[in-house]
């Protein structure tokens, strides 16, 4: 790993068997201990006296109309207490992430498989699911659109219309052509974001009628304001705690049970609890958008991007949540992190009776990465240039232009980052090494065979964004408390595992020379600090955490700096003591502090970005982020399966923060998107779910991951950014199945334009 | 991220409901419990009935537990076959003691899934849940092997593994299997299986050779592509007659190829041509499937005689 900028800021030398601390440490999690034992608490973990278990009855077609709903035998059981319907929502009927189009529960139409219908509030778990189970609805069911390409002409499956959003981006001469022309189709699978801990919650019903949800959000304050809203009471009397978070790569959690768990708790004036099957996760949580992209690309001879025309269209599925502004990325990095002059971009998200689509990591961008670099590879077998050459003929630097007309100010190291995993070393073949145990494609007890296996090289690069984009208010509060030498942190930002509360810890380290930091519990009487996705927390929350402390520090120097006549920019803190340019005064921060118990609040806000216009022009992306993957794939060309060997990776990260955490990050994305290459799609047959459970929906297991070579972090500071730091975790995401895909192209020379990749299109046939 | 224990009344723990579970130590002790509680479902592993339960497709009133029955957890010899207990694990048929016994079985037992699934799913569990990917099961149809079923009264019966499978005699109330029987062959044998994916995962098509070099025979099952393991008898007599028995097992490499065709076409076999004479092309998953049921069978046949 490279270090080079990590020696800005001037440490004195520490006492080196100190722990760890600061910025720039690998500063091991403070909840690793009771992850690893079991004692952390999940939100399927709580329990109240006196408890009742809710149901939800989800549609079991993707398209029907409701001609009726009889609650009576379900309400007769015995140990039933409460059985609700749409007609039991008290405040807004509909809801959704991006726009409000969902309703609570269906009324007349289900527009998806799962979509919630009834939930039921009893004494026993299985008493809710058989309650559930025995509410009558009366469908007639209709005929699903489930192909997007047919949702243009289709009927309106909702009141506003299939066409979700639609974005033509008109950069430069359309007439522009160039001397090579390539064409190609391409299609991405259904990705689940599959959080190894399915949802669950427990809702708790306030003396002044208010309720308390203790649910894994990721985003508790909007999850909030929309169970506030549909509950029809003030956002003050709806408090979501957070509880600890298995897993979360997307917005983890589903507002369909949420919703009724505090409508369950309300009407029957008991804690009621849901805890999600493995099945019911699949129906409810939103899925990454499968894709269908058709581009064309002209070049010069010399392999110069001219132009590039494309069509992406996301299958929204039947609500619209978050695929607006998944689009609006799938459009302004359709053509990767090149100079194109002439870019004519047409995107759609519309809308189907498929499920829902959403937010997953490297949403929008990792569909177009897999398309735009299969063009490159496909100019470079025109051609004759080797791909990373064309790659590096065309690479985006600092100072270029987006196809959205936006300059690129942030650092753009790709040039540096491609030349990395190029100049890297390449594993060794088998025949190189034959004393080495090599695992075949197809696993160690497998049918691999070393005569039919062949390896392939190939390259993929990578943008995403950071943070939300077209004018989205991202800010976050941050609070920081100092007290008999112990800091603690409050801050909304919920933490999923990426490492946030780490984060968060050891910048107030930094800040304040103090060793000891809690990071409090997160719940909404804090003020909001967003949602955990796109790196924002890393940016705006780890700001806020940044300026507070900062605040705190001037609180504690001032009082100092005042008496002996300095300034507090001459004043130091290390380790808890608090030190002057000239060594003159030399106190501890207790000492300094005097029994006072200090606390500042700050907000950060990054600076204000604007919609693309209608002709998908503008400053829409507050920041970006950069990434090269080299992959090496072995392939059983008669059986067609694939390993990947090793990804090589080079990653444009601004500033190492922690560097265990970040290379961990960078690891789990790399491995998120092996699945999306290799094994995971979730089938869904005529709009229905197929094999919704862990057996049927491959992920990853520890076999299938590669070795992942991180060869190069490039640290060029982003000033705009808190720290400098960039976001890691999405854009490995989005690179590394198109450089699995890649490498497949070259170990077999099949055109591989679909993902994940299947077994057939990696068979070679003739010899 | 705290212990939220004790706010609002709430704690991490739920009480347990408690079940009616019996654990017999013998076999006939088992066949009585199940007899007196015809409710009550065997567990042996564990590792498919489990899943039904816990997804609340399966809610048994009662269990019996298998797993303290000792006589059924290792095996004995008998007259040229072995006598392996029901309740043998995958972990334990895996380990190189067993695979010198009947190396396919131990090679389909380490396909068979990840350690933690190994170390609990059983021989037994296998052949009664009957998955069409069931690792064990194209092994045992290649092996023409025989389930020895525990009934009341210490009664035991045969019934040949092929017969269960194909639903042709079934286990009775009260039933256990209590031993597979399998012929020790003392020559190679071969398990292949293809997964989608380099980790343990379920079969796509899997399929076992044996060779009985005593009758000069080669006996081939194609598991995961139908309900039941196929045997492909035609392509075994043919390219028995083409193996050099007495010459280090020799064969010419086409007819290997040839063998592969011939097992995958037998088990995949080409639409029949309509009335008018049109011939249907499969579709290109199912021309894969036949395709990788040929290389695999290549494969393992070429193995067994290398």
């Amino acid at each position: 790993m490279s270090s080079d900028a990590v020696t800005a800021t001037t440490e004195p030398a520490r006492d080196p068997d100190a722990p760890p601390h600061g910025l720039g440490v690998s500063l091991p999690a403070a909840d690793a201990r009771a992850k690893t034992e079991g004692t952390f608490p999940y939100a399927a973990d709580l329990w109240a006296e006196g408890l009742l278990w809710a149901a939800v009855l989800r549609s079991p077609h993707p398209h029907a109309r409701i001609l009726s709903i009889d609650t009576t035998h379900a309400r007769e059981m015995p140990g039933v207490r409460a059985v609700i319907t749409h007609e039991d929502v008290p405040g807004t009927p509909v809801h959704g992430r991006g726009t409000a189009d969902r309703p609570v529960f269906a009324s007349e139409v289900v527009r998806h498989h799962g979509e919630p219908i009834a939930a039921v509030a009893a004494d026993h778990p299985d008493t809710a699911r058989m309650a559930a189970a025995a509410v009558i609805v009366e469908y007639e069911v209709l005929d699903p659109v489930t192909d997007p390409e047919q949702a243009f002409e289709a009927e309106p499956l909702h009141p506003d219309g299939n066409l979700i959003r639609h974005i033509p981006l008109h950069h430069g001469d359309p007439e522009a052509a160039g001397d090579v022309v390539v064409e190609g189709l391409y299609r991405i699978g259904r990705q689940d974001p599959a959080p190894i801990g399915a949802e669950a919650g427990l809702a708790v019903p306030r003396p002044d009628g208010g309720v308390e949800l203790y649910l894994a959000s990721t985003d508790p304050h909007a999850d909030r304001d929309t169970l506030a809203a549909c509950y029809g009471l003030e956002p003050e009397r709806v408090k979501v705690v957070v509880t600890g978070v298995p897993g979360a790569t997307a917005d983890r959690e589903d507002r369909g049970f949420q919703i009724p768990l505090g409508l369950l708790a309300l009407r029957t004036g008991c804690p009621v609890k849901l805890t999600a099957t493995r099945e019911e996760s699949f129906l409810g949580h939103a899925h990454r958008h499968p894709t269908l992209l058709r581009y064309r690309h002209h070049a010069d001879a010399e392999g110069r991007l001219v132009k590039v025309e494309a069509q992406v269209l996301l299958d929204a599925g039947a609500y619209a949540d978050t695929s607006a502004e998944v689009l609006a990325a799938a459009v302004a990095f359709a053509c990767g992190p090149y100079v194109v002059p002439n870019a004519f971009i047409e995107g759609w998200a519309v809308r189907t009776n498929n499920p829902p689509s959403g937010h997953v990591r490297g949403e929008g961008v990792m569909q177009v990465c897999a398309a735009h670099e299969a063009q490159m590879d496909k100019l470079a077998r025109n051609l004759g240039i080797d791909p990373a050459e064309l790659r590096l003929r065309n690479v985006l630097a600092t100072g270029d232009v987006l196809p959205t007309g936006q300059t690129v100010t942030c650092p753009a190291p790709v040039a540096e980052l491609l030349q990395a995993v190029r100049d890297h070393a390449l594993p060794p073949l088998p025949k190189d090494a034959p004393e080495d145990d090599w695992l075949l494609p197809g696993g160690p007890e497998g049918a691999g065979e070393p005569d039919a296996v062949r390896r392939g090289v190939g390259y993929a690069v990578g943008m995403v964004h950071m943070l939300g984009a077209e004018g989205a208010d991202e800010v976050s509060t941050a609070t920081v408390k100092v007290h008999d030498g112990v800091a603690t942190v409050l801050c909304a930002a919920v933490e999923s595992g990426q490492g946030f509360t780490t984060l968060a810890r050891q910048i107030v380290q930094e800040t304040l020379g103090i060793d000891e930091v809690h990071v409090a519990p997160v719940d909404t009487d804090q003020p909001p600090a967003g949602a955990g996705c796109r790196g924002r927390h890393t940016w705006v929350s780890g700001g806020a955490v940044e300026r507070a402390a900062k605040m705190v520090r001037t609180q504690v120097l001032q009082p100092l700096a005042h008496k002996f006549g300095m300034s507090t920019e001459l004043l130091q803190i290390n380790d808890g003591r608090i030190t002057s340019y000239d060594g003159v005064l030399s106190t501890t921060v207790t000492e300094a502090m005097d029994g006072k118990e200090l606390w500042a609040t700050a907000q950060c806000r990054p600076h204000p970005t604007e919609p693309l216009d209608e002709s998908g022009q503008g400053d829409a992306f507050v920041g970006l982020a950069f990434c090269a993957i080299r992959a090496v794939v072995d392939v059983d060309v008669e059986l067609g399966s694939v390993r990947v060997v090793e990804l090589a990776l080079a990653q444009d990260v601004g500033r190492i923060l922690n560097p265990a955490q970040l290379a961990a990050r960078i690891e789990a994305g790399v491995t998120q998107g092996v699945g999306i290459a290799l094994t995971e799609n979730l089938r869904t047959p005529r709009g229905l779910v197929r094999h919704p459970d862990l057996t049927g929906y491959a992920l990853p297991t520890a076999l299938d991951a590669p070795d992942i070579r991180i060869v190069k972090l490039v640290e060029e500071r982003d000033v705009v950014a808190p720290f400098g730091a960039k976001a890691v975790s999405a854009v490995p995401v989005v690179t590394s199945p198109a450089a699995i895909a890649s490498a497949v192209r070259a170990a077999t020379g099949r055109p591989v334009n679909r993902l994940p990749i299947r077994p057939q299109a990696a068979v070679v046939t003739a010899p | 991220m705290g212990q939220r224990e004790g706010a609002a009344g709430l704690t991490t723990h739920a009480p347990q409901a408690a079940q009616a579970v019996t654990l017999p130590t013998t076999l006939d002790e088992a066949v009585a419990a199940l007899t007196a509680l015809p409710a009550a479902v065997p567990v042996a592993g564990g590792t498919d009935l489990m899943s039904a339960v816990n997804s609340g497709q399966l809610r048994p009133t009662a269990l019996v537990g298998l797993g303290r029955i000792s006589e059924i957890r290792g095996w004995q010899y008998q007259d040229g076959h072995a006598l392996l207990g029901a309740g043998l694990t995958h972990a334990r048929m895996g380990r190189p003691d067993f695979a010198a016994l009947i190396p396919a079985l131990a090679a389909a037992a380490r396909a068979a899934g990840p350690p933690h699934i190994r170390n609990a799913g059983t021989l037994g569990g296998n052949v009664a849940s009957a998955a069409p990917t069931g690792d064990a099961l194209p092994v045992l149809a290649a092996l023409e092997a025989t389930l020895v079923i525990a009934g009341a009264g210490g009664a035991r019966r045969d019934v040949p593994v092929s017969h269960l499978l194909a639903g042709v005699e079934m286990l009775g109330p009260g039933e256990l299997i209590g031993y597979v029987r399998v012929p020790l062959l003392h020559a190679p044998q071969v398990f292949l299986k293809a997964t989608g994916r380099t980790g343990p995962g379920r079969a796509v098509a899997s399929v076992a050779v044996v060779l009985d070099p005593a009758r000069r025979g080669v006996r081939c099952a194609v598991g995961a592509i139908a309900p039941m393991p196929l045997r492909p008898l035609d392509a075994e007599h043919w390219v028995a007659q083409l193996i050099d028995w007495d010459n280090g097992r020799a064969i010419v490499p086409e007819a290997l190829d040839a063998f592969g065709e011939y097992v995958a076409a037998a088990c995949i076999p080409d639409p029949v041509p309509a009335e008018d004479g049109s011939v249907q092309q499969l579709p290109p998953a199912v021309l894969h499937l036949r395709r990788t049921v040929a290389a695999l069978s290549r494969r393992a046949l070429g193995r067994a005689l290398s």
